[in-house]
């Protein structure tokens, strides 16, 4: 059965990885400039392969890093990793899209994570989704058009005790509620308007 | 940093630890993890290093930031020792006060004082508080002792002496012997004897074998394990060494969440401050053991929690289980005999070391020894971490440390073990945490996740949840949790939307039993628990959504109206203001409408009302 299902993927992913798309054009790009983006990613990910080069096990450690300082995994950075560590595209592919920790789409400026763990669960996380998606139109996992805010959530950040929890760009705010979420992507919507007319 | 090359270097670096800090008169110890780090703790240290600063006090009074203390829910916490005054709720603004009343004059800052909220009495120091004292804290007291990013405050506390003797004064066969008679079981969920995993693996034929640390703490509603990894990462560590010098492996790997970004840089502080004194590397104090650590940061794949997909990730694979006829103390991580365990089984090996398997077994029941630390959250006062004596009944750790409901709604029920756990209710409460009894009674510990519910908590909602959450995760390997598992999910969705029959029960009992008999891993042996153990205790609940198409606690979004009560509304227009479908409408100072043809019963117009107006049919 196994051997049914592996046959199933590499087909699957023969068929799609030449025509992934990742809808870079969609986004808007406004806050950054996407040469320097490439050049100061390519440096990035020399430093990231370093001393890691032909260790094919440490793809997902490679992956983690990419993942954190750009973003998001790109097909080209795949095609560079699977060269430099010896891994097959296929199994680089496999693995990415496999963890929930990488991305391969990129994300928004914001990213908004909420924890559905069962303590969030209980005291309400559903509301916070719920606010989520009806204020920026977007369901968790996607991102809103004008590349701004990313709704992701996570099953568990492990701090139960503060229920239900929201983590805004890495930092956490604690007992959230509909109303809270609400002021705080509005909070974030005037700064980004803000930052836009300084530039 | 002090090379440690003897035992006799870390009993001499321990006394002039120990007489350096004779000069403090105070020390303010913080807890600076990730619960009241969320509570803006940051904040609060900065500006106590700026009054210490301002008065002149850091050569007297010694400032210690530390990991979890626990009590996350009156976060950020301080203790100034040696009174152990325990202050609450302290933001940057009262710092100010704390130094120059508290530290300079002695006197009490009472507006932070802890309340006690069943008699109402202030409460000077953390042992007197009701959520402290009935605890058992073993492992959980050293997390407000040490700064995790000093191994000097570890040493302090007697940190690696548990290592010495090992090393001089045991065999390796010794200490397998001890850890068998101390009876310990794996913390991280299946309750396996460590002590004979240890021995299997010891014997297993080999020169080369690995330990590994899970920290893949995945399960929805626990966090001892960033707590132990975060807040005392020597102690893991040190457990580590005990464990590789007893099996004879010179390599460990440590597998932690990415999702707690605090654990995994203090575990590399702690790594890189015991390679830098020498307690990882070649020789350890001295001896002919040699033994390093690596980290590696996990996927976010729930089932990676496995042992056997644990490792394939560890080997920069995709996670996915393999058949155990081989166990992996055999053929384990390059296909080299490892012992694996879970963050608090290995945090509790040096006090075995140091203080005898019989002290250790002294506590706990007869078949569970020891202490557990859990994880105590969801509807009541009294939310964080605790540790009890195995054994505890559960509704003394419900009503005497969590303080019983946190509304008026009464608890129904707990879900311990996370999604291979269940939901007990409130009249098994006089169970004990007891890894057979709980077992028996169609529940787990697991990793000790406790999650209390109320009467506004529907059950069969929360069997969706779980179910919602293990399709999710799922690797999709075996057919039984592939298949099966969506089925489950196809049903249960029936019954919380109206359509459900009453014969898919016992469909769902079917799927269940056939899921828990042929599943490849744990995790699909036991997805059907949280769905088997509603059924079990919850029938009824059950039925009503399928007979009367109604949901008892109101959470059922397809059973259920909104409405507005005329009565107790205040015309105020915040619901209509908060409701992002326009569903509202009314004028200020008139009455208020919910347009059923619009709500799609989100429920954020109930969540703002503050006069509990919007109520639901």
């Amino acid at each position: 059965m196994h051997i049914v299902y592996m046959q199933y993927m590499c087909i699957f992913i023969v068929f799609t990885l030449p025509t992934m798309h990742f809808n870079i054009h969609h986004v808007n790009i406004k806050y950054f400039n996407i040469t320097e983006e490439a050049h100061m990613q390519n440096t990035n990910l020399d430093s990231i392969l370093e001393s890691r080069r032909s260790q094919p096990h440490q793809l997902i450690e490679v992956l983690q890093d990419i993942q954190e300082q750009h973003g998001y995994i790109s097909e080209e950075t795949m095609a560079t990793v699977s060269e430099e560590l010896g891994v097959p595209l296929m199994d680089v592919y496999s693995v990415a899209s496999f963890y929930k920790s990488f991305s391969l789409k990129p994300r928004g400026k914001n990213v908004i994570t909420i924890c559905t763990g069962t303590a969030c669960h209980v005291r309400g996380a559903k509301l916070i989704v719920n606010q989520a998606n009806a204020q920026l139109d977007v369901a968790p996992g996607e991102t809103t058009d004008d590349g701004q805010f990313t709704i992701e959530h996570v099953n568990c950040v492990g701090a139960c005790a503060l229920a239900p929890v929201v983590t805004e760009n890495g930092s956490y705010h604690h007992h959230m509620d509909s109303g809270k979420l609400r002021k705080l992507i509005k909070s974030l919507e005037s700064k980004d308007t803000e930052e836009n007319s300084n530039d | 940093m002090t090379k440690i090359n003897t035992v006799n270097d870390l009993e001499n670096l321990r006394n002039k630890i120990l007489e350096d800090r004779e000069k403090f008169r105070a020390t303010l110890v913080i807890c600076g993890g990730t619960g009241c780090q969320a509570s803006r703790a940051g904040g609060v240290i900065d500006e106590i290093k700026k009054e210490l600063d301002n008065h002149g006090l850091n050569e007297s009074v010694c400032l210690r930031t530390t990991g979890c203390h626990g009590f996350c829910e009156q976060g950020p916490l301080i203790v100034i020792e040696p009174d152990n005054l325990f202050y609450c709720h302290v933001t940057p603004d009262d710092v100010h006060e704390i130094i120059t009343k508290t530290i300079l004059n002695n006197e009490i800052v009472e507006r932070l004082l802890y309340t006690d909220p069943v008699s109402g009495n202030l409460i000077k120091t953390e042992s007197e508080i009701p959520f402290y004292k009935a605890q058992d804290r073993q492992i959980l007291t050293q997390n407000r002792q040490v700064d995790p990013c000093s191994i000097e405050d570890y040493i302090a506390i007697g940190g690696y002496t548990a290592l010495g003797k090992t090393l001089f004064e045991m065999s390796p066969e010794s200490v397998v012997q001890e850890i068998m008679d101390s009876e310990l079981r794996g913390r991280g969920g299946g309750g396996f004897p460590t002590g004979l995993k240890w021995a299997e693996c010891r014997e297993a034929p080999g020169d080369e074998k690995y330990v590994i640390c899970n920290a893949d703490e995945g399960d929805p509603g626990a966090y001892m394990d960033r707590c132990v990894l975060e807040g005392n990462p020597h102690l893991v560590l040190e457990g580590m060494l005990i464990g590789a010098w007893a099996i004879g492996a010179s390599q460990g790997h440590i597998y932690v969440r990415n999702e707690y970004p605090l654990a995994v840089d203090n575990i590399r502080v702690a790594v890189q401050q015991a390679r830098e004194s020498g307690l990882l590397g070649d020789g350890i104090l001295g001896s002919k053991f040699s033994f390093d650590v690596e980290i590696s940061r996990g996927g976010g794949a729930f089932v990676c929690g496995e042992s056997t997909a644990l490792m394939a990730s560890l080997e920069g694979k995709v996670g996915e289980p393999k058949p155990k006829d081989v166990h992996t103390v055999i053929d384990g991580l390059w296909h080299k005999p490892t012992t694996l365990n879970n963050v608090e089984t290995w945090a509790n090996v040096p006090a075995i070391m140091k203080n005898g398997s019989s002290a250790f077994a002294a506590k706990g029941s007869k078949g569970s020894k020891g202490t557990k630390i859990l994880a105590l959250t969801g509807c009541i006062k009294n939310t964080g971490l605790v540790e009890v004596e195995m054994g505890t009944p559960i509704k003394n750790i419900v009503f005497d440390i969590g303080g019983g409901a946190n509304n008026e709604k009464p608890v129904k029920a707990v879900q311990t073990g996370g999604p291979s756990g269940g939901c007990l209710p409130v009249e098994k409460f006089d169970l004990p945490v007891d890894f057979d009894e709980l077992y028996d009674a169609g529940s787990m510990i697991g990793s000790g996740g406790m999650v209390v519910m109320d009467e506004e908590t529907c059950m069969v909602d929360v069997a969706k949840y779980f179910l919602t959450f293990l399709q999710d995760e799922s690797c999709g390997k075996c057919v039984p949790c592939r298949i099966g598992v969506s089925r489950m999910l196809e049903i249960v969705t029936d019954i919380t939307e109206g359509r459900g029959k009453l014969e898919q029960i016992n469909l769902l009992e079917e799927l269940g039993d056939t899921l828990s008999h042929t599943a490849l891993c744990g995790l699909g042996k036991t997805a059907a628990n949280p769905v088997l153990s509603t059924l079990r205790y919850f029938r009824e609940e059950y039925e009503i959504h399928i007979e009367e198409k109604k949901c008892p606690a109101g959470v059922c979004q397809e059973l259920i109206t909104y409405a507005i009560d005329p009565e107790s509304c205040t015309f105020c227009g915040l619901c209509k203001k908060a409701c992002p479908h326009n569903a509202i409408t009314g004028e200020k100072k008139q009455a208020h409408e919910i347009d059923l043809g619009l709500c799609i019963k989100c429920g954020i117009c109930r969540s703002e009302c503050k006069f509990e107006s919007i109520i639901i049919n």
